[in-house]
């Protein structure tokens, strides 16, 4: 378990001390996918830093495992830090190491394995993220997201405990995105590691992540399981992210429907409710009449979910209104 | 007989020699410029602004040191070193006599060169090392060194040109080599022909370092 306690984090810049992250608490538990979803200058990139202090906190206590990892001396923290791998923007690889020298590099680094026994680590991980074939080559010689594989094998060669990811996915294009992701996750499920990611993408976010704690301004504003943060925004910030990924303008939206007659309700379906045959036994039963205003049925991480937008009309609207709070679906009355 | 008149004044046994000594005193005063000077290069980009160890005041002095070696024309460090070259080689005069100065000024340049080369390195790569664990001596040597290769090779290359060029003025404290010629036999005693031959001689040495130099270059650079 990752645990912040009162962390905080200040620059100083040209004598004027610069906050970047005020006073945070914040618990990740072991073998989950924790993200971290701002702008930039947020401070998520300084929370991330912070965990294997590549940032060196302010103020506060960061306790892994039980352990205080702020008081841990340069020896200490060396040992520390080979637990934590770490993927980047950038992917950061050795440009004049080939990619199996680059994967080999943390465990050359440790000093505790044989040549040979880090050339079988490596050959393992390069299957394991499917690049194989491509070992003797250079990292200029490979695409982004092989760079980005590259990088998570590497990040995994020491067999850490917890991954941080910086925005792994933000030079990458959609396709080559979807596929990381998966690696990610596939790799959270077989190797029970928690993982902890930032992004400025809710996408990513509803992908991969089992919670999220979205940040403004140096602090976290709202934080839970994805489900809960991702259907039912309750900051700003977080429904400006939300909307962002499902491309709509709330503000254009409610121009629409403005000449829309009758009732406009949200309605969104979790799990098995999104496939049940709810709105036409609700509508014959009840008489009421409905137009589909809006709508989307997708997945967050493995469960589906729907979020329509209804204008109803004429029928016995509250008894409808009851069938649907009565069913496994979370309603909000819009006007 | 025109042609063969031309060169009249060359004894070629003369320039034979000279080549010998501006070769020793080339790559003699090279490999010590390199031993110094990229460790020194290292420091002064570990020091420096926005790096590792930040250190305002010693990245100043070091600063200052290199630029004041920097700014005294050669010629006259040559002179000016003669003391110390005594202590250290025994003479100042000859090849032996002019490898401290030309050291002494070639490597606060080469310097120069190599904390350019380790700033172009990626800060990314720094702190991809260091969360790997990595010591900061395994930081500089596994990674910061071998991504400024490239870099390096180059500012090998060009150091080695300008101490070339530096060969030449130390006939002064009697160290020979081509440089020397050209002055002695070529300008003093007004014999064009050494002269020609020395400068020729000179600008293929100049080409073959540059192409090595760049050969280097480009095979290290992976891209």
């Amino acid at each position: 378990m990752i645990e912040f306690q009162q962390v905080h984090k200040t620059y100083r810049v040209a004598g004027r001390d610069i906050p970047a992250l005020h006073p945070t608490s914040l618990s990740i538990d072991n073998g989950q996918v924790f993200g971290l979803i701002g702008h930039s200058g947020a401070g998520k990139s300084t929370l991330l830093r912070l965990i294997n202090r590549l940032e060196a906190p302010s103020g506060g206590k960061i306790i892994i495992d039980g352990e205080d990892v702020t008081a841990f001396d340069a020896n200490q923290l060396r040992g520390f830090r080979q637990q934590v791998g770490m993927i980047f923007q950038h992917f950061n690889l050795l440009a004049s190491k080939t990619v199996a020298d680059n994967v080999g590099l943390p465990l050359t680094l440790a000093g505790e394995l044989s040549r040979k026994e880090i050339d079988a680590r490596v050959a393992e991980l390069l299957q394991r993220v499917g690049l194989s074939e491509h070992a003797k080559k250079y990292p200029a010689q490979l695409s982004g997201g092989q760079k980005q594989r590259v990088g998570i094998a590497r990040a995994l060669s020491t067999r850490p405990k917890i991954l941080l990811c910086d925005e792994a996915t933000s030079a990458l294009d959609p396709q080559t995105t979807a596929s990381v992701l998966q690696l990610l996750a596939e790799i959270n499920r077989e190797l029970k590691l928690t993982i902890v990611l930032i992004t400025h993408e809710m996408d990513v976010i509803r992908r991969v992540c089992d919670h999220v704690a979205v940040m403004d301004a140096g602090q976290i504003v709202e934080q839970g399981p994805v489900a809960d943060v991702f259907l039912h925004p309750k900051h700003p910030t977080t429904r400006r992210f939300v909307q962002e990924d499902e491309q709509v303008d709330e503000a254009e939206q409610r121009d629409d429907f403005a000449h829309v007659p009758g009732r406009i309700v949200r309605l969104t379906f979790q799990g098995d409710a999104t496939y049940a045959p709810l709105l036409g036994t609700v509508a014959r039963e009840t008489g009421v009449d409905y137009s589909i205003l809006a709508g989307r049925i997708d997945r967050i991480k493995d469960t589906p979910y729907g979020q329509l937008t209804l204008a109803v009309t004429g029928g016995d609207m509250e008894a409808a209104f009851a069938r649907f709070t009565a069913a496994d679906v979370h309603m909000e009355v819009l006007r | 007989m025109d042609a063969l008149n031309f060169f009249a004044n060359v004894d070629w046994s003369e320039i034979w020699l000279a080549t010998g000594d501006t070769f020793i005193m080339l790559f003699g005063s090279l490999f010590f410029t390199v031993l110094l000077g990229l460790p020194l290069g290292v420091l002064l980009f570990m020091f420096g602004p926005r790096q590792m160890f930040e250190q305002k005041g010693i990245y100043a002095v070091l600063s200052l040191v290199v630029n004041i070696l920097r700014s005294l024309p050669f010629i006259i460090l040559l002179i000016v070193m003669i003391p110390v070259t005594v202590l250290i080689t025994g003479t100042s005069l000859g090849v032996a006599g002019a490898i401290p100065p030309l050291v002494v000024g070639a490597t606060p340049f080469f310097a120069r060169l190599v904390e350019t080369a380790l700033r172009e390195v990626d800060r990314g790569i720094i702190e991809a090392t260091q969360s790997m664990g990595a010591t900061t001596r395994q930081i500089i040597m596994n990674a910061l060194l071998p991504e400024a290769r490239p870099g390096i090779f180059a500012a090998i290359t060009v150091t080695a040109i300008t101490l070339v060029s530096y060969t030449a003025m130390a006939g002064v404290v009697g160290a020979g080599g081509l440089g020397d010629l050209a002055i002695r036999f070529g300008y003093q005693r007004f014999q064009t022909d050494v002269m020609i031959v020395t400068v020729v001689l000179l600008l293929i040495l100049v080409q073959v370092l540059q192409s090595i130099g760049d050969k280097l270059v480009v095979h290290f650079s992976r891209k």
